[in-house]
């Protein structure tokens, strides 16, 4: 990795030398992140924090984390950033050209397969754990997560990212199959509002993306605007 | 992915024929108590801001070779196009041969597609470059630009990924420009204002931190118009004597003087015209 900054291991913590490049300047970009994404009946609701960190420093507070890869099909991205920016870009280039060569919207799942064949293919080199999802005719809602590793799952809600241990209690107690299009989205902010409490690697805003057959929808839910959830 | 460009890739990527003798030569050096030279790496505080009418780039001007300022006015802001400069972070020649790579081929492509080249374009090709060397490539950039679609700025890391923000700082410095930014940035400033923000950040990188010093270099880009300023603003003048610190002749005495001449036979002579029409 950051081979051409390595210092030699005998130079103590006090050495004013380190001191000229803190260690935030050699540590690779990581998107430490929550990410979450529920199907509910006509499509899907995804939802991210906003943080990038680079060691302890934070490099941006307000990512977006939620790239398109189609029309209709969104990607959450959690690892490092330059490999899910760069995993993004090639699947992207892949889902349009199929696309075209098809004449008809792709579907969710083949995103999920194009994602999962460079994930699990490159899996020693990269660091990526990807929830794909979207809408399209054949199937409707659909998420697919692709964890580190390459495995690829449809599931009716995922989480991912460092945050994601935190919430998993609150998301098995909650979900419930057939949540209309608002209770999932109140689902997943207070789901990731807890997240972002809880795990240093994630913060700043929740933003939220919205599938459905009518196109997508965003929002943003600013840090003072998130869902309280005690008092402490 | 067929990037329209005549720079050919190298098949192979680096070479590591010399590792071995390197790792050899640097155990023996260490041996004999010396260090082998330090990469020369521009410390720096780079920062840029978008305002109303396009972007400001800024950048100190120290260049340092470990704990030693190698040059004292080296200039980080990097043409990439006439409407696009970039300002580099982090080991020096990786940072001028990646902008000047890009810049190479972006007037290719230019020229191939007949329009003035986009800000994203420039941003791919540097992401594409960077994330392919995993990072062994040591630079940090923030780019920015006008172009047909308004002016854009983008921070881009080491190993890859980009960020495409209002306000982005990077190098040693980045936290005391960042925390200047946070401040007082406000969306559609003035050119003034922003000139003056961007002025005060990296003042605040090149006096807080150790691997910044030296001028504020400006670049402010608009559509149509460059202002490169270099300095914008000679923040450390080097300090002038107040006397002179030169000895008379004949104040150190003389005791005792010895000759010897050195007795030089010419073994061999040869002359050479030189060609000079």
């Amino acid at each position: 990795m950051a081979a051409a900054l390595q210092y030699p291991a005998n130079v103590s913590s006090f050495n004013s030398y380190n001191d000229l490049f803190p260690d935030w300047t050699q540590k690779e970009v990581s998107t430490g992140t929550t990410i979450m994404a529920v199907e509910f009946d006509g499509g899907v609701v995804m939802g991210a924090d906003s943080r990038t960190t680079t060691g302890a420093y934070i490099a941006n507070r307000v990512t977006d984390k939620l790239t398109p890869i189609h029309d209709r099909i969104f990607c959450c991205r959690s690892g490092s950033a330059a490999d899910t920016q760069a995993i993004a870009d090639a699947v992207t280039y892949q889902l349009g050209f199929h696309s075209i060569e098809l004449d008809e919207a792709p579907l969710v799942q083949t995103a999920a397969s194009l994602f999962r064949d460079m994930c699990y293919r490159y899996r020693e080199e990269l660091m990526a754990g990807i929830i794909v999802a979207g809408w399209d005719k054949r199937r409707g809602g659909q998420v697919y997560t692709v964890p580190v590793g390459g495995m690829m799952s449809r599931q009716p809600v995922s989480v991912g990212g460092s945050g994601s241990s935190y919430i998993y209690g609150y998301v098995d107690s909650n979900y419930k199959a057939e949540m209309s299009k608002e209770e999932c989205l109140k689902f997943t902010a207070g789901a990731l509002a807890l997240a972002m409490e809880r795990d240093g690697s994630s913060g700043g805003v929740v933003r939220l993306a919205v599938i459905t057959e009518q196109g997508v929808e965003r929002q943003v839910i600013l840090g003072n605007q998130l869902p309280q959830f005690s008092t402490v | 992915m067929a990037t329209v460009s005549v720079c050919q890739y190298h098949p192979g990527g680096f070479s590591f024929e010399n590792c071995k003798r390197n790792a050899l030569l640097e155990a023996d050096i260490t041996k004999l108590g010396f260090s082998s030279p330090a990469a020369r790496k521009t410390g720096t505080t780079i920062c840029g801001v978008v305002y109303k009418d396009g972007v400001v780039l800024g950048a100190d001007t120290r260049a340092t070779e470990g704990m030693v300022v190698a040059d004292k006015n080296c200039s980080k802001i990097h043409y990439i196009s006439p409407n696009i400069y970039c300002c580099g972070a982090g080991t020096a020649a990786d940072t001028e041969m990646t902008t000047q790579i890009i810049s190479s081929n972006l007037e290719l492509h230019a020229l191939s597609t007949g329009r003035l080249p986009r800000v994203a374009t420039a941003n791919r090709m540097l992401k594409q470059m960077l994330f392919r060397y995993q990072g062994y490539i040591g630079a940090a950039l923030v780019l920015g630009g006008v172009d047909c679609a308004g002016p854009h700025l983008y921070s881009i890391y080491p190993h890859g990924s980009t960020d495409k923000l209002p306000y982005v700082t990077m190098g040693s410095g980045s936290l005391a420009a960042m925390a200047v930014f946070e401040d007082r940035y406000r969306p559609n400033m003035e050119e003034e204002e922003a000139k003056h923000l961007v002025r005060d950040a990296i003042a605040a990188g090149i006096f807080n931190d150790l691997g910044s010093g030296s001028n504020i270099d400006l670049c402010v880009i608009t559509k149509g118009k460059v202002d490169y300023l270099r300095p914008h603003d000679v923040a450390n003048k080097k300090g002038v004597r107040t006397g002179s610190y030169r000895y008379k002749h004949g104040t150190t005495g003389v005791l005792t003087k010895v000759v010897i001449p050195l007795n030089l036979e010419v073994v061999e002579e040869s002359v050479h015209t030189m060609d000079t029409s």
